[in-house]
């Protein structure tokens, strides 16, 4: 067992050394440098467009998934180790993508074998990019209250209503949405509907963010037509598969704390500080503030190979992927708070070249929103006091 | 590896719990205390851990142990934390018994046996002064016919007053901040020229001062290399860290356990207190940290186990991290039990009070993070 793993280790290490193009083993320097595929994808690279072709060759795009929908059929001791090579060798992940992170779990577990067929191996492949439609105007934290309504029309629901807050609305080719079903029930009452964002009645409006990029959108829907074999899950039990879904969102938002874009965060600071007479960052409570931050960074880190070696082995109580989300998202705020310390004036640039179009500080500007996407960091700890402490409702 | 306890380390888990719970509760630790117990622990329960084979945990099956790992002393370590059971663990089951380790065998035969058997105690005799700087070694062995004469002094040995072996840093070449020239001794406590003057702590523990004056050993008492015991003390000071973060999640614990249970029945204002919001995020974030630093303890068992080059590392990151989950589980718990938990009557306290002295010793956050810094290169 052991042995096979060292085995497979050691070619995973050497098949990603001969194939990996060293322009994506350079750090992730800006928000372009992330691949998320679809109809409309440009790719900023050769490189990149070749990276992301073998990788999904191989089913390493998703490794976990089964290999009849675009996956690797890898062991979850067999992802673990790839992961690893790929962070020891600084390889970038081939392709991001709401499909991957998000639906792709809930397809797996929800989906009927078309549907499956259908959209798993477009996602693996990143030929089709997918975005989330929960939140509207009047439901954010409370997102069961939501109004969007899907009227019954026999062969097909037709939906009218607003979401707001849709990631990349504006540049992908399908969404995955909650609607009303039934408005006499609350969590009941809800489907989940999967469609094309061309389809006729479908518009959005970008909204411009504190970082100066507009990454999402209002959405609205104008009589859509929607087939009724479009619904994942069964009629107004929506609400099962989209908690299911959020689970995923949040391990997955979680994991951001333990990445950043660009130099280490020492790195930065020992450039812009540099040393003392004794080698150290000449900067003391700096360094302090910077090394007691790396002592939790590190736990984390291990609190992470922790969770999901323990989600793996189907031990662990389902509430922590609230608590990873809460954990994470805390920490990758706190990290961007000493990268604009330790950058010093020159973070504050907005549209520099040498700062690469200001990313420094849009990246600290975007991370303020990891701890409200996906659920608020207030919305996480009612769930971790609720389902894993047992505190009584109000 | 996964970062999860195996199925034998869960077996082993359910038999220390429940045998350290009724063995040695914190009603044995107050018992201690009301009898102002000079020892400040009690070989009775000393003795029933070796008759568990805790005390072997490390020792290595020739020796008669049982020839495990740091993980499995965390587990047992863990317990004594949550029940606050004052013990010569740490220092004899894994500080001593790691260093022993690197002695040549007839050292070994002559410690190791009688660890397992509970007949002896033993201690780190490492600080010299109030913060711990073990890098600085002051205290000197100079070379003395076929072996040394060691004079200086050390602080903060935890029941070094009991203890039958004391493990000693002290410099045999160079000065104080020299990475070389450290050497280890085993000295046992009655040699001539040892002077022991024990202080009681905060937590009731007792901690040593040990004065050397001309005390004379043979080459014998050397472990390891001479000058070369550098890397064996970091080895030794890495376990104890690992060993002292799973001491201090124990604490932990116990202390947020007792908390969540007021919580749920404390009424005021006509519901019970963990019905308000303001409270329910502070034990979540509690939660959270704790977990956090669980995995960050296992983390560092695991490597120094398997050898890892990060163990080091992985050592300081978690007693840094337990150091700030515990300080906050113990604070936490005292405010939230109002007025009560102020009072000496009741337990909490004493976890406020254990936590304290568990994270100072072998370095405390502030210490890990700097120590941390340095091993990053900044
Ligand atoms: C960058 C970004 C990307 C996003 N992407 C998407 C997307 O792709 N698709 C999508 O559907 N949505 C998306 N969202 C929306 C996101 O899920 C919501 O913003 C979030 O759920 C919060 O809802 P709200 O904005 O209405 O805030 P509100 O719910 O109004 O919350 C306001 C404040 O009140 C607090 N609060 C609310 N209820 C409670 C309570 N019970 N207890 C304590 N405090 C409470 C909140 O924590 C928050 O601090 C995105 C948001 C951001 C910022």
């Amino acid at each position: 067992m052991a042995d096979d793993l060292e085995q497979f280790r050691r070619d995973t290490r050497a098949w990603l050394e001969a194939n990996c193009p060293p322009e994506m083993r350079e750090p992730v320097r800006s928000e372009k440098d992330i691949c998320w595929g679809g109809r409309k994808w440009t790719f900023q690279s050769e490189a990149q467009r070749r990276w992301l072709e073998i990788m999904a060759e191989r089913g390493w795009t998703v490794p976990d998934w089964p290999r009849e929908y675009g996956g690797g059929g890898l062991s979850p001791a067999e992802a673990k180790v790839l992961r690893q090579e790929m962070a020891s060798l600084g390889c970038r992940k081939p392709l991001e993508s709401f499909g991957i992170s998000m639906l792709g779990p809930a397809l797996l577990k929800y989906g009927t074998e078309e549907q499956k067929q259908e959209h798993l191996p477009k996602i693996a492949r990143g030929e089709i990019r997918w975005c989330q439609g929960y939140s509207e105007p009047n439901a954010g934290s409370d997102l069961a209250s939501l109004a969007t309504r899907a009227e019954d029309k026999g062969d097909h629901f037709l939906v009218n209503g607003q979401k707001v807050w849709t990631s990349y609305a504006d540049q992908a080719d399908w969404i995955f949405c909650l609607v009303r079903t039934d408005p006499a029930a609350k969590q009941g009452g809800i489907s989940f509907l999967l469609f094309d964002m061309e389809t006729p009645g479908v518009s959005t409006k970008p909204i411009l963010l504190i970082s100066g990029n507009s990454p999402f959108c209002e959405t609205f829907f104008d009589d859509v037509v929607v087939p009724k074999d479009q619904v994942l899950g069964a009629v107004n039990d929506g609400w099962s598969v989209a908690k299911y879904l959020l689970g995923h969102e949040r391990e997955m938002i979680s994991g951001m704390g333990g990445r950043s874009l660009g130099p280490s965060l020492p790195e930065l600071a020992l450039r812009r500080a540099g040393r003392d007479e004794h080698g150290r960052l000449d900067d003391p409570v700096l360094r302090a503030r910077i090394a007691l931050f790396e002592v939790r960074s590190h736990a984390f880190a291990a609190m992470s190979e922790r969770f999901l070696d323990r989600l793996k082995a189907g031990s662990v109580h389902p509430a922590q992927a609230s608590m990873m989300k809460y954990l994470g998202t805390e920490l990758n705020k706190d990290r961007h708070e000493l990268l604009m310390a330790a950058g010093g004036s020159e973070a504050l640039e907005w549209d520099s070249e040498a700062s690469h179009g200001g990313a420094a500080a849009r990246a600290w500007l975007r991370t303020k929103a990891n701890s409200i996407e996906g659920g608020t960091s207030e919305i996480q700890l009612n769930i971790v006091a609720k389902r894993i402490l047992e505190l009584p409702e109000a | 590896m996964p970062l999860f306890l195996d199925a034998e380390q869960e077996m082993l888990a359910d038999t220390v719990r429940p045998f350290i719970a009724e063995t040695a509760p914190v009603a044995h630790l107050r018992a201690l205390r009301d009898a102002d117990d000079p020892a400040g622990f009690s070989r009775k329960v000393w003795r029933a851990f070796a008759g568990m084979g805790f005390t072997g945990v490390l020792v290595d099956e020739a020796h008669g142990g049982l020839g495990l790992g740091q993980v499995e002393a965390g587990i047992v370590l863990e317990e004594i934390g949550r029940n606050l059971t004052p013990s010569p663990f740490l220092g004899t089951a894994v500080g001593a018994v790691e260093a022993l380790r690197h002695a040549d065998e007839a050292m070994q035969g002559s410690w190791l046996p009688r660890i397992v058997s509970g007949e002896v105690v033993a201690a780190l005799a490492l600080d010299e002064s109030a913060r711990h700087r073990p890098e600085r070694v002051a205290l000197k062995a100079e070379r003395h016919g076929n072996g040394f004469r060691l004079s200086g002094a050390k602080q903060f040995v935890a029941f070094g007053h009991e203890a039958d072996l004391l493990v000693v840093s002290a410099r045999t070449s160079g000065g104080a901040a020299d990475e070389d020239g450290v050497t280890l001794f085993a000295l046992p406590r009655t040699q001539a020229g040892v002077t022991v003057s024990a202080e009681r702590l905060a937590d009731v523990s007792m901690a040593a001062r040990v004065e050397l004056d001309g005390v004379e050993l043979d080459g014998s008492a050397v472990i390891g290399e001479v000058d070369g015991g550098r890397a064996v003390l970091n080895r030794v000071l890495s376990c104890v860290r690992a060993g002292a973060a799973s001491e201090l999640q124990g604490v932990a614990e116990g202390a947020s356990a007792m908390t969540l249970d007021y919580l749920k029945q404390r009424k005021q204002f006509g519901r019970v207190i963990g019905s308000y919001q303001a409270l329910q995020h502070r034990a979540a974030h509690l939660y959270s940290e704790l977990e956090v630093a669980r995995a960050a303890t296992l983390k560092a068992q695991q490597s120094l186990d398997a050898g890892s080059d990060t163990a080091d590392r992985d050592a300081s990151v978690a007693k840094a991290m337990a150091g700030m989950a515990s300080g906050l589980a113990v604070r936490e718990a005292v405010q939230m039990h109002g007025g009560i938990g102020m009072t000496d009557e009741y337990d909490v306290g004493f976890f406020m009070k254990r936590q304290r002295v568990l994270a100072e010793m072998f370095g405390d956050t502030d210490y890990h993070a700097d120590l941390l810094a340095r091993m990053e290169g900044y």
